[in-house]
């Protein structure tokens, strides 16, 4: 019993001694400080949404980084390939699993989020950026709902593609240009699947990251709003 | 034990729920990206070339296979070859060569009036039992060390997916 506790007390003194030696090359006690430690007003679960969304864009993140590893986006593989994680990687089921279901769960969390944000008025000044940039978060989310629904090139996710990309062909004026720049070409093809999987792994991600990282900033920078009152 | 205030006690919860998130995420995904390398998977078989009856004394018979295989999704069919050299009458006295030119993979073959093997790609030559005469190869031929007869008469070797 008496070693147990000497050998504790030594690793958290060691623990320590790194954790300092790191807090004062990196400032981590300060960014603990500003993002963790933040006064909060009276707030429910309601307020989660917002950190609940953000955990769901990591996740998918991550199981789609893994899926990346083994998905081949070609019209002659993609499907094999989905097949092969599903059924011969170790734990595929449950990576694609994940990334399949938490899509779903994403696109909801977020609505669920902005509807609390509008419902509590939180968008009001000086928080009408916040707001925007919202949207366009919420806009992107749906993009890679979309774009990823593509990936398995079975017959659910051709025909909703086709028909996705021909309402978005009825755009008045440059309708048709629209959909044959969403489709890379009058039809679905290689083309637009090679295209999807590029905008899916990396250029909407990258647009989320960058308005998820101004999001916050502004969070942190004009704090909570509380639950608006009855003179509100 | 002491009194832990709310501030701590939240600290320590998040951490290990945290790190029990983490680990019933991160283990499966280790396994997940080790897993074709975790994988017993050569191949190996024995493969007929052909009956021994038809094999000339002295001469090289020429033989081909191809075998398919299978990566993930993806199926590939690999052509091989060789030549087999019967000695003499005994079965047990032959040498079979794999045809494949020890320099860059082309198939080589057997010119029965120079009485070597001749690579078309790079001018390589090859004597009877698969030394390097000429030409750029690093060694000679590789040759199919198992091989076995059945009782009817057809010479089968041992093929192991390297």
């Amino acid at each position: 019993m008496r070693n147990y506790s000497t050998t504790a007390l030594w690793s958290e003194f060691m623990w320590k001694k790194i954790f300092d030696w790191l807090d004062e090359r990196l400032g981590l006690n300060d960014i603990y400080r500003n993002i963790l430690d933040r006064p909060e007003p009276k707030g429910n679960w309601w307020n989660t949404l917002g950190s609940a969304s953000l955990f769901l864009f990591v996740l998918q993140g991550l199981t789609g980084v893994f899926l990346t590893v083994y998905y081949t986006p070609s019209p002659d593989h993609a499907y094999d390939s989905i097949t092969y994680i599903m059924n011969d990687v170790a734990f595929g089921w449950l990576i694609r699993g994940i990334h399949h279901w938490g899509s779903s769960l994403m696109v909801i969390i977020v609505f669920v989020h902005m509807l609390r944000v509008f419902v509590t008025a939180s968008y009001k000044y000086p928080r009408e950026l916040t707001w925007l940039i919202g949207i366009g978060l919420l806009v992107a989310t749906l993009g890679m709902g979309f774009t990823g629904y593509l990936l398995p090139w079975n017959q659910r996710a051709y025909w909703a593609t086709t028909v996705g990309t021909q309402i978005a062909g009825t755009v008045p004026f440059i309708g048709e240009f629209i959909l044959k720049a969403l489709r890379g070409g009058p039809d679905l093809s290689a083309l637009t699947l090679q295209r999807f999987f590029s905008g899916h792994i990396w250029m909407l991600p990258a647009a989320l990251a960058a308005l998820i990282g101004v999001h916050l900033y502004l969070i942190i920078k004009h704090g909570e709003s509380h639950f608006p009152t009855k003179e509100d | 034990m002491s009194e832990v205030n709310r501030r701590d006690f939240i600290k320590v919860t998040t951490g290990i729920i945290g790190g029990m998130i983490g680990a019933v995420i991160g283990l499966p995904t280790v396994y997940y990206l080790i897993d074709p390398a975790l994988r017993e998977g050569s191949k190996e078989a024995w493969i007929p070339i052909g009956k021994l009856e038809n094999m000339e004394i002295g001469k090289p018979y020429p033989f081909s296979f191809t075998r398919v295989q299978v990566n993930g999704w993806e199926r590939t069919s690999t052509s091989h070859g060789g030549f087999v050299t019967r000695n003499s009458e005994d079965p047990d006295d032959l040498f079979i060569l794999n045809s494949k030119c020890t320099h860059l993979a082309c198939t080589v073959n057997w010119s029965e009036d120079d009485q070597v093997y001749l690579c078309p790609c790079h001018d390589a030559k090859f004597g009877r039992k698969g030394e390097v005469l000429d030409g750029p190869p690093p060694r000679a031929l590789d040759v199919f060390e198992e091989f076995r007869v059945t009782d009817d008469g057809v010479l089968e070797i041992f093929y192991k997916e390297s």
